[in-house]
């Protein structure tokens, strides 16, 4: 065998973080090569860097025996490097030969369909891909939708091919489907870098696994000579978990209750699948996954902002399942939105504004319809100290601010109010450790002050130091649900990777 | 302080660019750009009667302006402020002069008020609730009912029910005296009506900043998401904020009806519902800033009449200017360009 | 309302009416289907319906008239594009820009170019076209022979679009652009280029419809007498799907109106009512009664490339 594909000592910086760390990798001509990691591990930067899509600070890729200096994704596909993004890049109106072939069409002025249908008939033939070039993409199933993307891949004449995530959006069945085209692929020849979280996928379908963690590669095994828990621990890591001092963990009543939870996209996907779960007063629930395993649809659909399928949602034994968010807020509930920016401010409101972006009708702040400004920048004064909000200048725009800061306001108006339950999703996304124990501290807080909090975080470190119990989510499904105390960062990651170490999974193997 | 000099960094730099490409298109076309602009500010102001006449203009840009402010401040684009002003005229005039017997402090308000809730349904009722629930572009939407509300003001003037009884003339009776707004200088087009227009700002000024209806048209116009987040109904601002901003254009025909023309003619725009976008955008959507923009087109307009009695410049010199304002304060990052382009020659002396 | 139908004038009128909202509503297909709504028409249309009789005065042939104005055309529709594709300026506030600018600068070179007394007489007209064969035959002949020069190049216009929209690869990749520009750049495709192309070519199109109306209807120029078809046009696209043949049916609708309500002049009451019916179904078209016209996906969207 010989090197498709080998990267070295590559490095890349981003301002504060480094996204690569000396990775070295080797890809052989024919295999399928898996790359396990966490989110945030390194992975997507490694790919970006391998498309062209960014410049490495150092180190250098070797393809096919020649030094890769790309410009831009536009060489690497030259090279015969195809990539299927984990979002796809299709456009949904038009048909799938012309979707495969835009860009790159067969020579002329004119649209020349027939030859466009032939060339990918005669692709699809080759690699086993059957598709009717002439539907529509928007008609498609997610899993032929890829299938569109890898053809795109081979019309362009691909050697090695990067699947980033491909089995996120599909459905068993469509996973199935695919490992069985991956396997016909790689008979042919085909290398293939398949990038996942998911250990059991890695299990069955690669040759050979690099794991990354934190920017670096720890370590590459061969498939057959590992098993779920080695990796699960190369992937999380063995370092202890600093625990925060606690003081001791006292449930009161049950304060939020989901029970049976059922909730689909708007292709009628299913995204969460019968989650139940209570959380008690004095609690922080922790919600651990992998990103996009049905979390957010999980607290949308809990916060009143997505249609539920089925299932109940009860709040101090209320049945509060149809409530808007408006009234849930009402309740009580209070929520940090994932994505601060697009969903917790307005930025080109002011501080104080923002502060009152939910209590606005509240008596406090307005009367018969007009707000009390005086109060509002009370408020806002207020709150600007206590949450250390800088600079602490309470008319200037949201926008002005750092996203630690952004994070402090949303913070200050969520917490303010001394909510009976705290819903937070990734509140500490992005930010400094300063900042990050500032806000695990108030929550910590709340906790202590007897509130219920749920917490959503991609960060296992932070599920773990913080939470009371821990629920595992994966593929929409809580797999189990764990004491925070004796829960090891194995058993988390084996969950969160879809396997449960109970089952008789690893005996088979 | 710092604040106002930045908003008004764009729209003064739009006026001086705007004004130099007037004078090079005068002087080519053999004007002295100088006298040109001298007639025409005196023509805008330079008496008490020319004033008036100015401020009379403004009256029903201000109002129209403040109509789409708001749309825009809500994050829709109202480009029908014109259909609007049509139903407002067309309810306020035919109030006018259909009852008879009221006293003016009944008939007056009650001709405004019917104006702005035609003139509000005409935005809110179709193109609001097409795009809240359809997702129907506004722009589209309010543009067509622009023209719907034209055709059907000729429908109601050419041989149609609010034709004046033997006339010959495509136009609706004069209104009941009890319903003049009076003129505030005689001679003048200004009318008391000038008060109802500062009033609105006020008032539009207060509304969106000062109130929990104003917080949320703000935030739904800035961030939609968010305003959905913070358990805001974002359909219901949309219909609403569309219906206020029609409710303004609606008074300002009204206005216009009953304080200067009286009368409803058949015609084929007004003109203000466009201008409005532009006195609207000038001030960046700021309800007191609209009032000095209204009076800066206004006084364009009046004083280029005056500009081509008196320095024989073609009156339209206006709408050049006009227009040129506009694509530099939409276009604002052209100076961002010619700064880049200064800095990368810069760029090159220092290297070379 | 039978004897009005059966006229063959009417049917005549229709195409007339038509041709000046077909070419800028075609021209507004290859604008919006790379992603720019361009209102800006309008604008360019007035400017090009006045140099149309500048050119065709100063030269003595109409057809360099026609030629200038497409060039005019041309140059105002790649401001436009600058602004609204470069700078990311926004595309409704630019084309209102461009608008007003016309409706001023073309009545104020009319004052100071021809005076008060409007544009010259001995302008010269583009020629109309009888059609040997057809011409002969009773109503059909009046109706499709015998019109503007303009109608017919309107007509191949039509076909050839339809060609390079949904025929060409250069088409193909215009409309991806107007759908997914992040796709179509990831696939290697210049973006920008091809929005600039797609305004290029509403620009072009718009300013034959105006030189129609100045030269080809008439000889002389009055102001802002496109009255509002470049808005119209864009009706016109709108209610035709974002389609050239959509586009030309709606276009054909929308001058039977006005066709019919010329027709109808002394019965006020319909005439009236018919011509508020292009904007009626133009809204309903949007709405969603009878297939929901959908606009490509990035319309209107500025798009900042990643490189």
């Amino acid at each position: 065998m010989s090197a498709i594909l080998e990267v070295k000592n590559i490095t890349k910086v981003f301002p504060k973080v480094v996204a690569n760390d000396n990775v070295n990798l080797t890809v052989e001509k024919g295999e399928i090569h898996a790359i396990l990691g966490e989110n945030g591990a390194g992975k997507s930067t490694l790919m970006n860097i391998i498309y062209g899509l960014y410049k490495p600070d150092s180190g250098k890729l070797i393809f096919d025996g020649e030094e890769l200096n790309l410009s831009g994704p536009h060489e690497a596909i030259e090279k015969g490097i195809g990539m299927v993004h984990q979002h796809f890049m299709l456009i949904p109106v038009l048909t799938v030969a012309e979707n495969i072939v835009l860009g790159a069409e067969p020579k002329g002025i004119t649209y020349d369909r027939k030859k466009a249908n032939e060339l990918i008939k005669e692709i699809s033939q080759k690699y086993h891909l059957e598709i009717d070039p002439e539907a529509k993409v928007k008609d498609l199933s997610v899993g032929l939708q890829q299938r569109v993307e890898i053809l795109k891949a081979f019309y362009r004449k691909a050697k090695l091919l990067i699947l980033d995530e491909p089995t996120a959006m599909l459905t068993p069945q469509e996973t199935e489907k695919l490992f069985e085209i991956m396997r016909g692929l790689v008979k042919q020849g085909m290398s293939i870098i398949f990038i996942s979280h998911k250990l059991e996928e890695v299990l069955e379908i690669s040759d050979r696994v690099t794991v990354m963690r934190r920017g670096k590669t720890v370590g590459t095994l061969n498939t057959k000579e590992t098993n779920e828990q080695e990796l699960a621990n190369l992937m999380v890591g063995r370092e202890v978990v600093l625990r925060i001092e606690k003081t001791e963990y006292k449930p009161g009543d049950v304060v939020l209750s989901v029970k049976n939870l059922n909730v689909v996209d708007q292709q009628n996907v299913p995204k969460v699948k019968d989650v139940s779960f209570d959380i008690h007063e004095g609690e922080i629930f922790g919600l651990a996954g992998i990103d996009g395993n049905g979390q957010l649809e999980l607290v949308e659909a809990i916060m009143g902002l997505r249609p539920k399928k089925s299932g109940n949602i009860l709040f101090y034994g209320k049945d509060v399942t149809n409530f808007s968010t408006k009234q849930l807020y009402r309740e009580g509930i209070s929520y940090i939105p994932q994505d601060r920016q697009a969903d917790g401010l307005v930025l080109d409101f002011t501080i104080a504004e923002n502060l009152i972006l939910r209590e606005y009708r509240d008596p406090t702040y307005s009367r018969y319809g007009v707000i009390q400004y005086k109060k509002v920048y009370e408020n806002a004064e207020r709150k600007v100290k206590e949450f250390d909000v800088r600079p602490p200048e309470y008319m200037l725009k949201a926008r002005g601010l750092s996203g630690g800061n952004q994070q402090k306001v949303i913070l200050a108006r969520e917490v303010g109010y001394n909510p009976k339950l705290l819903i937070a999703v990734q509140p500490t996304r992005g930010m400094d450790v300063g900042a990050i124990e500032y806000i695990h501290k108030r929550i910590l807080e709340l906790r202590d002050k007897g509130a219920a909090v749920f917490l959503v975080s991609l960060e296992l470190e932070e599920i773990m130091s913080l939470s009371d119990r821990i629920g595992v989510i994966y593929n929409g499904q809580l797999m189990d649900i764990l004491d925070g105390k004796t829960a090891t960062k194995e058993q988390i990651g084996m969950l969160m990777a879809g396997s449960r170490f109970d089952k008789t999974t690893l005996e088979a193997r | 302080m710092k604040n106002i000099l930045k908003e008004l960094y764009i729209p003064v730099v739009a006026v001086l660019i705007a004004i130099v490409i007037g004078s090079i298109i005068m002087i080519i076309t053999g004007f002295n750009p100088i006298n040109a602009y001298a007639s025409l500010f005196i023509g805008a102001f330079g008496s008490v009667n020319n004033i008036a006449n100015t401020l009379a203009n403004a009256v029903p840009l201000i109002l129209t302006g403040l109509g789409v402010a708001i749309s825009f401040k809500a994050g829709l684009f109202n480009i029908g402020a014109e259909g609007q002003y049509w139903i407002g005229a067309i309810v306020g005039v035919w109030i006018g002069y259909s009852f008879s017997g009221l006293p003016w402090y009944i008939h007056i308000p009650f001709a405004l008020i019917a104006a702005m809730i035609a003139g509000g349904l005409w935005a809110g009722l179709i193109p609001g609730l097409a795009k809240a629930y359809t997702g129907a572009n506004e722009v589209i939407t309010t543009m067509m009912m622009s023209y719907i509300a034209i055709y059907f003001s000729h429908f109601l003037l050419e041989f149609g029910p609010m034709m004046e009884k033997g006339g010959t003339i495509p136009q609706s009776p004069i209104i009941k005296e009890s319903a003049v707004i009076p003129f505030l200088i005689q001679n003048t087009q200004l009318s008391y009506g000038i008060f109802i227009a500062l009033v609105a700002a006020v008032f539009v000024y207060w509304l969106m900043f000062k109130t929990t209806w104003g917080f949320e048209m703000r935030a739904v116009g800035y961030n939609q998401r968010a305003a959905r987040y913070a358990g805001m109904n974002v359909p219901l601002n949309m219909v609403l904020s569309l219906g206020l901003s029609g409710v303004f254009a609606g008074l300002a025909g009204a206005v216009q009806m009953l304080g200067v023309q009286h009368r409803l003619y058949d015609s084929f725009t007004s003109g203000y519902g466009y201008t409005a976008i532009v006195v609207a955008l000038l001030a960046n959507n700021n309800p007191i800033g609209v009032i000095f923009a209204a009076i800066l087109f206004a006084a364009l307009g009046t004083g280029s009449q005056y500009m081509q009695l008196n320095a024989q410049v073609p009156g339209q010199m206006a709408d050049v200017i006009t227009g040129l304002i506009v694509f530099f304060v939409a276009a604002h990052r052209v100076a961002e360009v010619i700064k880049g382009m200064f800095a990368k020659k810069q760029k090159k002396e220092a290297e070379a | 309302m039978k004897e009005v139908l059966l006229n063959p004038q009417l049917w005549a009128a229709t195409l007339a009416m038509a041709t000046p909202l077909a070419l800028p509503a075609l021209g507004g297909t290859f604008s919006e289907r790379s992603g720019v709504v361009n209102i800006a028409m309008e604008g360019i249309m007035l400017i090009a319906a006045f140099f149309a009789v500048v050119f065709a005065h100063a030269t003595g042939s109409a057809w360099l008239g026609l030629l200038g104005a497409m060039i005019v055309g041309l140059i105002v529709a790649l401001i436009f594009a600058w602004a609204a594709v470069s700078l990311t300026a926004n595309q409704i506030i630019l084309g209102m820009a461009i608008n007003i600018f016309a409706s001023g600068i073309t009545a104020y070179l009319l004052n100071t170019m021809y005076g008060f007394t409007g544009t010259p007489t001995d302008t010269p007209m583009l020629p109309t076209i009888d059609i040997p064969g057809i011409k002969n035959i009773p109503f059909l002949g009046q109706v499709l022979s015998g019109h503007s020069v303009v109608v017919y190049l309107m007509i191949i216009i039509l076909f050839i679009s339809d060609y390079f929209l949904f025929h060409t690869n250069l088409g193909l990749r215009l409309r991806a652009v107007g759908e997914n520009p992040e796709a179509a750049e990831t696939a290697g495709i210049d973006v920008i280029k091809l929005r600039y192309l797609g305004v290029a070519l509403s620009g072009i199109l718009s300013a034959m419809g105006g030189a129609y109306l100045s030269i080809g209807a008439l000889n002389s120029f009055n102001p802002d007498m496109t009255s509002g078809r470049g808005y119209i046009a864009l009706a016109a696209m709108i209610f035709g799907k974002w389609t050239p043949f959509g586009s030309f049916g709606a276009a054909l609708l929308f001058g039977f109106a006005t066709a019919l309500s010329m027709q109808l002049q002394n019965t006020a009451f319909s005439k009236n009512i018919i011509m508020m019916l292009p904007y009626i179904l133009t809204i309903l078209a949007l709405v969603g009664v009878g297939g929901k016209s959908v606009p490509p996906a990035a319309d209107g969207v500025p798009y900042t490339p990643k490189k």
